[in-house]
């Protein structure tokens, strides 16, 4: 026993770096693996406000580009309204809308941090829980298309699992056809301007310049913009080939965000969990 | 003597990692190196230190990190490995008993020693980083040339940093 107890403290050092070690693979596992619920990371409060304060000079900077995006979302947003008042103008049919809300709602949020040179990426926004935002909500970019979807919230902030990240993968289809693939990024490609669209069946012909749009199977609104085809067949397989996308989104200078709460995700959660799972 | 020391670490340790979150973190070589230069503060921690402490120190800086990168556990690791690669170097190549010099700097040990030194610690820091973040090994090659680069971009940095603060009091 004594001897046990000097070669342990003659060897502290690889005894310690075990304990340590082990104890960090153990944090990053588990933080692959689930969600997280241990807040060491940016929607903590003290971190939070380290890059909400930092943001502010950034911000300042980026006003023009910001007020341009902004501006040409609008004009399209008055063209929408113009288009819809045109179609009132036949009075006698009186639409009642049983819904009587719209699907989709969208809640603007300030980036104030973000990455994009890691292989897995995360934006902190400073919107949180108490805005009604939950894991899993869609987020996309005003008038340039998808960033990603909510990983974590905390009570006034919460973070996004980017589109550049190695678990995102985001069903896409392309515009006027019926193709459709799953979209990932960074594989053998850490260039945030490009991702890559998988299983792309072989008999559909793209073309460069294709615009390519999120399908009817993905979380977010169909048609949500992605980016366009700047490599039409990176590799093929026998009945499969890769696509390569220029993104249109500019991850680099994000600036405001929307969040989009689905009406009805809830509702088809609930749904789909009844379904007997046999994947 | 001693509570200098300390307060120089500490200063160090704010200097540092304020300089890689607010400055390195948005840095990147066409998205191939990227600098991770608080390691210099674990690079420059006293020779006295206790092992215990030393790993402690590399847990919290590690952990600090992360929460900045939003890589739970994936820093704290690296910075373990770096602690446990500075303990054996430091074992094998340093005079047990006495230390003439109370710090591993440039200046204190020579341009040789201290290269090889940062080679070793950085680099198998890099290596542990990189392959935990991406965590999985069908990108293998990739990631090992990722962490190829980006050590020698740390590199570069730490000794200039070096050459520049703690050169001129040894020569």
């Amino acid at each position: 026993m004594r001897n046990l107890w000097i070669f342990i403290s003659r060897y502290n050092a690889f005894f310690f770096f075990i304990i340590f070690f082990s104890l960090g693979i153990f944090l990053t596992i588990k933080n692959n693996a689930y969600q997280r619920s241990v807040t060491v990371n940016s929607t903590n409060k003290v971190v939070g406000d380290v890059y909400n304060n930092l943001n502010v000079l950034k911000k300042y900077i980026n006003l023009g580009t910001v007020n341009d995006s902004l501006a040409a979302e609008n004009a399209k947003l008055k063209t929408t309204i113009l288009a819809m008042q045109h179609v009132d103008t036949a009075k006698d049919v009186l639409v009642k809308d049983t819904a009587g809300v719209p699907q989709y709602t969208y809640l603007s949020a300030r980036v104030i941090k973000n990455s994009i040179t890691n292989r897995n990426n995360f934006i902190t926004i400073n919107k949180g829980k108490a805005d009604g935002l939950a894991e899993g909500m869609p987020v996309i970019s005003p008038g340039r298309g998808v960033v990603g979807s909510i990983k974590d919230v905390s009570e006034h902030l919460a973070t996004i699992q980017s589109l550049l990240h190695k678990n995102t993968y985001i069903s896409v289809s392309v515009k006027n056809t019926k193709a459709f693939g799953s979209m990932v990024w960074g594989e053998n490609n850490f260039d945030y301007r490009k991702a890559q669209i998988k299983e792309i069946p072989n008999h559909f012909k793209l073309k460069l310049k294709d615009t390519i749009i999120t399908s009817m199977y993905s979380k977010y609104p169909l048609g949500t913009l992605v980016g366009v085809v700047s490599n039409p067949g990176i590799s093929q397989g026998e009945n499969f080939k890769t696509v390569e996308v220029t993104l249109f989104n500019d991850f680099s200078s994000l600036q405001y965000v929307y969040v989009i709460k689905n009406k009805f995700a809830k509702e088809q959660e609930e749904l789909e969990a009844k379904l007997p799972n046999e994947q | 003597m001693n509570s200098k020391l300390i307060l120089v670490n500490i200063v160090r340790w704010f200097v540092l990692l304020l300089f890689q979150i607010l400055l390195l973190r948005n840095l990147s070589f066409y998205n191939m190196a990227t600098p991770f230069v608080y390691v210099l503060f674990l690079l420059l921690l006293p020779f006295g230190i206790p092992n215990l402490l030393l790993y402690l120190i590399a847990f919290i800086t590690g952990l600090t990190l992360d929460a900045f990168y939003d890589t739970l556990g994936v820093h704290t690791a690296a910075c373990v490995m770096l602690a446990f690669v500075r303990i054996s170097f430091i074992a094998v190549t340093v005079n047990r008993d006495g230390f003439d010099e109370p710090e591993p700097t440039l200046g204190n040990m020579g341009f040789k020693w201290f290269l090889f030194y940062a080679v070793l610690c950085v680099f198998s820091h890099h290596i542990v980083l990189f392959f935990l973040e991406t965590f999985r090994l069908t990108e293998f090659s990739y990631t090992l040339l990722r962490s190829l680069t980006s050590s020698i971009f740390t590199l570069f940095v730490v000794i200039l940093i070096e050459f520049i603060f703690y050169n001129r009091k040894a020569r």
